[in-house]
């Protein structure tokens, strides 16, 4: 790979990102004017830095230093590895669609079993009639980078009143090495449908790879959503995501997270409560390894008045690992009677694990009952040695108490099977500490 | 044969010496209790014994069937047979007790090199030995002793203790906190687990334990050391007259 094309920190090099991919870019003339403002956007800011205060602690910078090339679209070699990592991933009766280096591949998607209710395009079908996709808060560079470089992605829309008996999972595989990918997935769910959806990220074979992503969820009045992201990228992998999410009246959401892979890896959501007496429940398990670095920022925007929202994160963090949880819960000043409550804990596996916490409470309104917590310790002694004294050896007498801990966030996910499947992950990583 | 042979033992706790050159033999099918003042050291010598951090022995040795108990990590000395039925039992939340016993009991048989138990071997003897003590099951979804009452978390090692089928069973005042209906249940399985080849340490204040639990040996331990020992009357001489006898022997 040459690195000064993707050098960043130099305009001229940094142009070369976008020049040398533009014509791979899908969309029409107006969505190409589109992307090219938002690769300007892109640019004047560069790779965030400590120095911006919502990346204070995810340097990419530092972490990260450049923008590795876009990533060539898959060929058949490419598909076929692919193919064995959807069959070690897929959750069982999920309608799976899958995304390869960043372009969706109808060959390994069960897009035809997708309920009737369910409309699907690609991304890239939609970009060309109209850029309206790519029009996300520009503010953060990440963010209009992607708009910028999105070469696919899949665009649902769940129609008023569906009850999806199937999950639906998309899978984003990489296979290619030292190569970037940029997806932008819309998922817009109807009034009172009931959906599952489910998020997996899998390297087949690529390791020092790049994942930028972004996912617009809009979400209807009275619908039941659940959310679960599974990210398990390649140890040498960078995964950003994004998540801007509309939360409509009296819906009942459940979000989850599962960090397990990624050298460095930063999950941004941005949720916002927009009609009254909905419940939102994210919660999350990070757990960090090696020199790993994984950051959760989070911000539940209650706009309207009486909703409820719940946060429980867990981090286990190991080795020289480095966990990072900003959690912003804004109450606006129309916003009486919301309960908004976060709480987070790290445990810290070694002296040299690092734990950033940093949760935030805006409030504007009088009438509200809000909270948060936030710890970070190491197991406790006493705890270790009575299983122990049991006869657990030390690595095992450690992975119960773990499973204890990160399965006060797990038990938050709703759905039995999913549930099982998180925790199965979970005790596989445990098991690699052995 | 010798099962337990503690000898001169010097422990340190936060560079305080607390045992001040203990000794104490005790073989193969033998029960022996040992009584003492409240800080005398009993505690602390059953946690030396069980490999609890945080103690630092200056002097002499513990020998378990002739190894040198010492040199083992806790969970070695679980896997050869020592357990410690602990006075003041932790409470493990989000670990399910049934959990805990299967993962404890397979890890002691893995180091064992026996086979593991299979899930309905398991449940079987769970259900079997639970039922001795009459302890109910839906207590065993729960987390590690979390919400259970004194006596509950008393029962809960007497029921490790006969799933584990140790050698050498100390039981740090398993009598505290436990009615007198509990405290027959729970040293009718005590009693039950008494074999040729098993040992009991009984540590208690309390004579009325010796009812039920009929010593070989009685010890007294005053301030880190075996000051005395005798046969089974000596508990009821203690009853009756005190420790203050023992005092200036210490
Ligand atoms: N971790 C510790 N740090 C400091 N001192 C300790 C510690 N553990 C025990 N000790 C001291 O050691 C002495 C013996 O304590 P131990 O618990 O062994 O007594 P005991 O005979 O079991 O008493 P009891 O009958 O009250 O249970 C006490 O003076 C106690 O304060
Ligand atoms: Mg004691």
């Amino acid at each position: 790979m040459n690195v000064a094309v993707a050098k960043t920190g130099n305009g001229r090099a940094v142009s070369d990102l976008f020049a040398s991919a533009e014509g791979r870019l899908p969309g029409s003339p107006s969505v190409i004017a589109a992307r090219r403002e938002a690769f300007e956007t892109y640019e004047r800011l560069g790779l965030p830095h400590r120095r911006i205060e919502e990346w204070k602690y995810t340097d990419l910078r530092a972490l990260v230093g450049e923008v590795l090339p876009l990533a060539a679209p898959p060929d058949a070699a490419a598909l076929k590895r692919a193919a064995d990592a959807v069959k070690a991933h897929a959750i069982a009766g999920a309608r799976k669609l899958v995304l390869v280096d960043g372009v969706f591949a109808a060959d390994l998607s069960d897009v035809k079993a997708l309920a009737s209710e369910v409309d699907f395009k690609t991304l890239r079908e939609t970009l060309e009639k109209d850029s309206g996709l790519l029009n996300t808060a520009a503010t953060d560079a990440v963010i209009a980078l992607n708009a910028a470089m999105a070469t696919d992605g899949v665009v649902l829309d769940i129609a008023d009143g569906a009850q999806l008996s199937a999950p639906i999972q998309i899978i984003h595989i990489a296979t290619a090495a030292s190569a970037s990918t940029f997806t932008r997935s819309q998922v817009a769910v109807g009034k009172g449908a009931r959906a599952t959806i489910i998020e997996s990220f899998v390297a087949a074979g690529a390791k020092a790879y790049q994942v930028n992503d972004a996912v617009i969820l809009s979400v209807g009045d009275n619908t039941d959503l659940a959310h679960i992201r599974l990210m398990d990228d390649s140890p040498d992998a960078v995964n950003i995501t994004s998540q801007f999410v509309t939360v409509g009246a009296n819906t009942k959401l459940n979000f989850f997270n599962m960090t397990t892979g990624a050298a460095v890896s930063r999950l941004q959501g941005f949720i916002t409560l927009a009609g009254e007496g909905s419940e939102l429940s994210v919660n999350g398990v990070n757990l960090l390894q090696k020199t790993e670095h994984g950051d959760t920022t989070l911000v539940v925007d209650h706009a309207v008045p009486n909703c409820f929202s719940r946060e429980v994160f867990r981090a286990v963090i190991d080795d020289r690992a480095h966990s990072v949880f900003q959690g912003r819960i804004i109450v606006r000043p129309d916003a009486q009677k919301t309960d908004g409550k976060m709480m987070i804990r790290a445990l810290l596996l070694s002296d040299e694990a690092e734990a950033d916490n940093k949760p935030e409470l805006e409030i504007f309104a009088d009438d509200v009952s809000c909270g948060h917590g936030a710890t970070a310790g190491a197991l406790d002694d006493n705890l270790l040695f009575y299983l122990k004294a049991r006869g657990l050896p030390e690595k095992q007498a450690q992975a119960l108490l773990i499973q204890a801990f990160v399965g006060e966030a797990i038990e938050q996910i709703a759905d039995d099977n999913l549930r099982e499947h998180v925790i199965g992950i979970a005790e596989r990583w445990l098991e690699r500490r052995q | 044969m010798a099962l337990l042979e503690v000898k001169d033992l010097k422990v340190r706790v936060e560079e305080r010496e607390i045992l001040h050159g203990l000794t104490l033999t005790v073989n193969e099918g033998e029960i022996h209790a040992i009584m003492g003042p409240n800080g005398s050291g009993k505690s602390t010598l059953s946690h030396v014994i069980a490999g609890k951090p945080g103690y630092e022995v200056t002097d002499g040795e513990i020998l378990f069937k002739g190894e040198d108990l010492l040199a083992m990590a806790p969970n070695e000395r679980a896997a050869k047979g020592v357990f410690l039925a602990f006075q003041y039992p932790v409470e493990i939340p989000g670990v399910s007790t049934m959990n805990f016993l299967r993962t404890a009991l397979n890890a002691q048989r893995k180091a064992r090199g026996e086979s593991e138990y299979s899930t309905p071997d398991f449940l079987k003897k769970v259900r079997e030995v639970s039922k001795s003590l009459n302890i109910p099951q839906d207590m065993l979804k729960r987390g590690v002793n979390v919400g259970f009452s004194g006596g509950e978390k008393k029962r809960n090692e007497v029921l490790q203790m006969a799933l584990f089928e140790p050698s050498l069973c100390i039981l740090d005042e398993m009598d505290s906190g436990l009615d007198i209906d509990a405290l027959r249940i729970a040293a009718d399985g005590v009693n039950a687990l008494h074999s040729p080849k098993r040992a009991m340490v009984v540590i208690t204040h309390y004579q009325r334990l010796l009812n039920y639990i009929v010593p070989d040996v009685v010890h007294v331990m005053s301030n880190g050391r075996v000051v005395k020992s005798g046969g089974k009357e000596l508990a009821l001489e203690l009853e009756a007259s005190g420790y203050a006898q023992f005092e200036d022997a210490a």
